[in-house]
């Protein structure tokens, strides 16, 4: 790959989960110049992730379960002729149109006639007694760990917090060999049952579901279940939780633990794209409310692969001013976003997990910011300048999904660099920089 | 394609799967990535980039997200407090 410091395509994809693969692909294939970028050392996002790629190691090669669908994608965004960019993470607008992107050696400037913001989603993680120690980590977290190299062969792992994730990873970390001695829902029987019944008008998850049973036979699932509190003196070595009612402590190697998803919406907040109740907005063709820009995937509601495949390919084809074609793909766009609200309202959360937390419960794992400090704040805003929440690496995506369901503050606006960025970076951006720009590595073209 | 790959974390030889990424690694090795601001050790929560708990200098670099870089045969890993 050559080592120009700056890139222009006529469409540019940032995230390479299924959306940004599904955008990329289609729009490649209309024959424009497209490029799709990702922070990860590989595509597939997190939900693919280890999956879509040929180059993957043995270890991998040999745990990874059929994908066919994600293998699919793969081939089909290799053969569109579209480059992709990996380990580079995009950090800053310093003019409309352009972004400025790093990765471990270096920075450069990407510019772009359309862009898609297929950014995904993360874990929202709540606080509780101990939830900082080693080895407790998200469900998807621990997923994400397992995937990449770590051993879990013989290990207890207890699975809490809310969604359909939990299954998936119980079913992942089981299938390579950990014990699994139980799952917390924290979602009543009752929403779960509703939830079950109305997965019948979607066949495929139906036969998902399937799967899932089959894989978890014999492991105790939970409803109206959450963890307590986790303990141990530097690593976590058992956790409490409430089952039903009843308070049990179990003895377990690690806790993964999530509370569903919350879209990562700072590129588009930054891009100045309008964002309702933490959702982008988007139109029919998937575009936002800033024209050149579009969106597909769980930024614009949190629905699952199935959905981001739909809007990544009407994004990909509106990018490449083939929206036309787009059309035929509206009513499964429907069908799939109605899903997404049944996920919604299935696992909202109880507002008994609002008081997990006691007074000296960290909340802002960066800053160590404690729940009593933040109760005497108002608003996030106020939580920011007084107390320090939100102002370290993570930038509040942590805390700031946690302090929304605690005291129902909502974080505002986005500042640049939306990532903590290196400051030859960032001096780029003023024009004073006469560093030596590094090649930009990574990139499968 | 060795199955094994050594990096030194601190200054000890650590034998890793090839293909682990360098917070496998710290979990691997039970190493602490960071300490907290109040003096708590630290490790990998998201496992995806986002929560810069697993942060540590490799080659040199500080404050890399550990769960997203790939071990390198010989790479040296650094804990930062």
């Amino acid at each position: 790959m050559s080592s120009e410091a700056q890139r222009h395509f006529d469409v540019l994809v940032i995230g390479g989960g299924p959306a940004g693969m599904a955008a990329a692909a289609r729009a490649a294939e209309c024959g424009v110049r497209v490029g799709i970028v990702d922070d990860n050392f590989r595509l597939g996002g997190q939900i693919w992730r280890g999956e879509s790629d040929a180059a993957r190691s043995d270890h991998e090669r040999s745990n990874v379960s059929q994908n066919t669908e994600a293998s699919r994608w793969a081939d089909r965004l290799r053969a569109s002729g579209a480059t992709a960019l990996c380990g580079l993470r995009v950090v800053h607008q310093p003019d409309p149109g352009v972004l400025l992107a790093e990765n471990l050696d270096g920075f450069c400037e990407l510019t772009y006639d359309k862009l898609v913001l297929a950014t995904g989603a993360r874990e929202r993680f709540l606080p509780f007694p101990g939830w900082t120690l080693l080895n407790v980590m998200g469900a998807g977290g621990l997923q994400a760990m397992v995937k990449c190299g770590l051993p879990i062969q013989g290990k207890r792992v207890v699975v809490a917090g809310t969604g359909p994730l939990l299954l998936a990873v119980a079913s992942y970390l089981r299938q390579h060999g950990a014990e699994i001695p139980v799952i917390c829902e924290q979602a009543s029987w009752k929403s779960l049952a509703k939830f079950g019944l109305t997965l019948f008008s979607w066949p495929q998850k139906i036969i998902q579901g399937f799967q899932l049973k089959r894989d978890l036979a014999e492991v105790p699932f939970a409803a109206n279940s959450w963890p307590l509190a986790a303990h141990g003196q530097k690593t976590l070595e058992s956790v409490t939780i409430s089952r039903a009612g009843k308070n049990q402590n179990i003895p377990c190697d690690y806790l993964a633990c999530g509370f569903h998803l919350v879209p990562n919406v700072e590129l588009p907040l930054l891009l100045g794209c309008a964002v309702d109740k933490g959702c982008v907005q988007v139109d029919d063709l998937q575009t936002t409310t800033v024209p050149s820009v579009l969106c597909a995937g769980e930024p614009t509601s949190i629905g699952g692969v199935e959905l981001a495949l739909i809007e990544g390919q009407i994004a990909g084809l509106a990018a490449a001013r083939r929206g036309f074609e787009a059309k035929v793909l509206f009513g499964k766009r429907q069908k799939a976003r109605r899903f997404a609200g049944l996920l919604d309202h299935t696992f909202s959360l109880r507002s008994e997990l609002q008081s997990l937390s006691l007074p000296d419960t960290i909340v802002c794992r960066c800053e160590d910011v404690s729940y009593s400090r933040l109760r005497q704040h108002r608003s996030w805003r106020e939580a920011k300048l007084h107390a320090r929440c939100g102002m370290g690496p993570c930038q509040g995506r942590v805390c700031g999904p946690a302090t929304q369901f605690l005291f129902n503050w909502n974080p505002d606006s986005v500042r640049p660099p939306v990532f903590p960025a290196r400051v030859e970076t960032l001096a780029a951006v003023t024009g004073q920089s006469q560093l030596q720009h590094s090649e930009v590595t990574g990139g499968r073209s | 394609m060795p199955n094994q790959i050594t990096v030194t974390v601190n200054g000890t030889p650590v034998l890793v799967p090839s293909g682990a990424t360098v917070a496998v690694a710290m979990v691997l090795v039970g190493q602490v990535c960071r300490t907290s601001v109040s003096g708590e050790p630290r490790g990998p929560l998201c496992g995806m980039g986002i929560c810069f708990e697993c942060r540590v200098a490799i080659g040199g670099v500080s404050h890399c997200r550990s769960c997203q870089v790939l071990c390198e045969q010989g790479m040296q890993v650094t804990t930062e407090n």
